[in-house]
């Protein structure tokens, strides 16, 4: 398995994941799924200004859904990233992404979005998609540094629940 | 404070941006009142790029950021695209925001070179004493 770590964060490429997971992983690219980011020319070299020495590879989702498996193959270490819940579910739906683990990172205020996590707020849209990833046989959690303490999905559904009632 | 002078942001991570400005204050006084700090404490990059624009307001304006790239960074490029008068400062230290706020009424552009200058020039490794 060479995507080393799968990551919804709506920062995408900032200093959690770069220095945070970066220094652990050692990834030797960063993908960025996202379909308006892979429009905009300005706006890929703006987060290539913090990758570092790290690759960056932008991709739409229907793009990464054809691509997927090649970058599973690949002897190249990636981070995959998207900042919606809803980019991440498409690249797992037909099970994909079976047997994978996603990372929650980072989803800050947004529209019916409730605090779940100091870093993690979700939505009723939010939480259908993270459902349906693990029904697509994929490790939902939510942890923002390695050294933090990973929250499951069935903590972050119940935590959403008590929060939005 | 005339409307043609410059107005500083201070954007980073953390309490570092409250932390510049009061030191900004402690040393040079009530000239820190048109500095303005923003966290990225809690927001998201749309929160900060709108925090940003409300403070920038429609004058000139220096965005200062800790780092160039992350959130701030970003935040900071795009609240400044397409902007005529305003710059984007990376690296943000305490002797440009010195240099800053008692050169606010030099043209936006060339008190950003101004202060980048300044600031670089303030970082250097001082030689050990002789034992």
């Amino acid at each position: 398995m060479s995507i080393v770590l799968y990551r919804v964060d709506e920062r995408l490429i900032h200093g959690q994941v770069v220095i945070g997971w970066g220094h652990q992983l050692r990834p030797d690219r960063y993908i960025v799924v996202d379909d308006e980011l892979s429009a905009s020319e300005w706006e890929q070299d703006l987060y290539r200004l913090g990758s570092g020495d790290v690759d960056v590879l932008f991709s739409t989702a229907d793009e990464a859904r054809d691509r997927l498996p090649e970058w599973q193959a690949s002897k190249l270490r990636s981070i995959l990233l998207t900042r919606e819940t809803s980019t991440m579910r498409r690249l797992a739906e037909g099970r994909l992404m079976d047997g994978e683990h996603v990372n929650l990172g980072g989803l800050r205020h947004g529209p019916g979005r409730a605090e779940v996590l100091t870093y993690l707020h979700l939505n009723d849209d939010d939480v259908r998609d993270l459902e349906a990833m693990a029904a697509a046989g994929v490790d939902v959690t939510a942890r923002d540094l390695p050294d933090a303490h990973k929250v499951s999905l069935e903590t972050l559904s119940k935590s959403r629940w008590k929060s939005s009632s | 404070m005339s409307d043609a002078d410059v107005r500083g942001v201070v954007v980073g991570h953390g309490d570092m941006p409250q932390g510049l400005v009061d030191a900004v204050r402690h040393i040079a006084g009530d000239v820190a009142d048109d500095l303005i700090a923003i966290s990225n404490a809690g927001k998201g990059p749309l929160e900060l790029t709108a925090d940003l624009n409300e403070a920038a307001g429609s004058g000139p304006v220096i965005v200062f950021t800790d780092l160039r790239s992350g959130s701030c960074g970003i935040a900071a490029a795009y609240s400044c695209k397409d902007r005529e008068r305003r710059a984007v400062v990376c690296g943000v230290n305490l002797p440009m925001l010195l240099d800053f706020v008692f050169h606010r009424s030099m043209p936006v552009h060339e008190l950003a070179a101004r202060v980048v200058e300044k600031g670089r020039a303030a970082i250097q490794a001082t030689p050990a004493a002789d034992s």
